[in-house]
């Protein structure tokens, strides 16, 4: 069911603030996070590129933060929207901090803050534009799960936003199972980085892994993927149909 | 100047399919647990089938973000009833509720499709049946969501219920036994997996009893 909603509260010329209250489209964007539960908690990747529109404007961006204790956020779409959110995470966590019960919010806990928070939004009619991926690890409990903007939310073993649930989903279908080494875990998650930025036209080589576990956030620096571009088919990509392009 | 267009919609369909049938004594409230999106699979994990009440299980399939926000909504509503009587919803009652509450946004829909199984005051199975925004009946069985066009049919066809049209009005309990009504359930989802590209991965059965509910999940096809 599709259909396109006409913007009310009047004419944008009479009345230029109406349009400029709700996002229409997103301007800075993120590509694809990619995350997988693994023996000691969650593990999580994504670039750090921030594409506006087809220029890859900014190749700094941490696209995965530590929320409170036990929680690690990642963020897909518009940049400012995820900025934002963050901010709404820091007033929650404060408050929650402030009670000084000894309680501290947990993954499921956060989840569902911003499962309630994008689907308002949504029913607003002014999205964040962002599809999260939120992991974390509280009294032994592995939790993983992913909001999009209109609000529907999910946990699963693994989860991708973007693209990566096109190429990255298949390859961890096949090749996760419970209780992965760290070491396989980031392997897996490289195998999985590697084949997005093959073929995203928006994926940098320029990437970060982060883990949560039971003790914490760990965000690694950044690094680069080994790329192999000898390919036969890449080298020659006409010698089955000669003329062609 | 011309108005702007949004370019996103607020709706979208998680698919999966929804069947309930009311026997003498029991209730089978049954659906896939697979989450979609496009052409997509999100999850192949996903339960869709909530408990309301003791004896009301309510099953919906269409868009999910919906779909959580009705149960809360209803959750809520639920409890403070239990504050207010004393006692739990009955499930005509919550029938009801969920009718006006999806009444309630008729201009901008819950755009959930359910099945509200259950016992009513007597111990009889009981299904009630809606659309997106409220219309709803009691019925002996129904499907609904994705694969509800491939399944109702075959439904009609195995449980021969008593035309509505009918004066006095014939009970559309099933004869069926428990064990015979989920056999028949497993046959439905089985066959509406092989056409409905929505429905798969795996079914959740719940069994409603006087004596508690019980729950049965079986694999079903994952392409």
């Amino acid at each position: 069911m599709t259909f396109t909603i006409p913007i009310e509260n009047g004419d944008s010329v009479k009345n230029a603030e109406a349009d400029s209250q709700r996002t229409l489209y997103p301007y800075v964007t993120g590509t694809s996070i990619v995350a997988i539960k693994y023996k000691d908690g969650v593990l999580m990747a994504s670039d750090m590129g921030g594409s506006y529109g087809s220029t890859l404007r900014y190749k700094n961006i941490e696209r995965m933060k530590a929320i409170g204790k036990h929680s690690l956020l990642g963020a897909s779409g518009e940049i400012s929207d995820f900025q934002e959110i963050l901010r709404y995470l820091d007033e929650l966590v404060l408050n929650d901090s402030m009670w000084d019960d000894g309680n501290s919010l947990g993954p499921k806990e956060v989840h569902n803050y911003l499962t309630r928070v994008m689907y308002n939004r949504r029913n607003k009619f002014n999205p964040l534009w962002n599809t999260l991926v939120l992991g974390g690890v509280k009294n032994g409990e592995t939790y993983l799960g992913m909001v999009s903007m209109i609000g529907v939310s999910f946990e699963d073993n693994h989860v991708a936003t973007g693209f990566g649930n096109h190429l990255a989903r298949p390859i961890l279908r096949d090749e996760w199972h419970a209780d992965l080494s760290f070491e396989d875990g980031v392997k897996l998650l490289e195998k999985c980085m590697r084949v997005l930025l093959y073929r995203d036209r928006s994926a940098i080589n320029k990437l970060q892994i982060a883990k949560i576990t039971e003790e914490g956030v760990t965000v690694s620096q950044p690094y680069s993927l080994k790329t192999f571009w000898e390919f036969k088919a890449f080298n020659n990509p006409t010698a089955g149909a000669e003329g062609s392009w | 100047m011309t108005k702007q267009h949004a370019n996103w919609s607020p709706y979208d369909n998680n698919g999966g399919t929804c069947v309930a049938i009311a026997g003498s004594d029991y209730c089978v409230i049954a659906a896939d647990t697979r989450m979609s999106t496009g052409y997509s699979i999100l999850t192949r994990d996903y339960s869709k089938i909530h408990k309301l009440a003791d004896k009301a299980v309510l099953s919906s399939s269409g868009f999910q973000a919906d779909v959580k926000a009705l149960q809360k909504v209803l959750k809520s509503r639920h409890l403070v009833y239990q504050h207010q009587h004393n006692k739990q919803m009955s499930c005509p009652a919550m029938a009801q509720l969920l009718s006006n509450t999806l009444y309630f946004k008729r201009f901008f829909p819950y755009y959930a499709f359910n099945v509200l199984g259950g016992l009513d005051e007597q111990g009889k199975g009981c299904v009630f049946t809606y659309d997106a925004v409220g219309s709803y009946e009691k019925v002996g069985y129904s499907a609904q969501g994705s694969g509800s066009t491939l399944i109702m049919p075959f439904l009609d066809n195995q449980l021969k219920s008593p035309s509505p049209l009918l004066l006095p009005a014939q009970d559309a309990i099933t004869p069926l036994s428990e064990p015979e009504a989920v056999d028949l359930v497993k046959t439905v989802f089985a066959s509406a997996t092989e056409r409905d590209i929505y429905t798969g991965d795996k079914l959740e059965i719940m069994i409603l009893k006087a004596d508690g509910i019980r729950t049965e999940v079986m694999d079903l096809r994952k392409d």
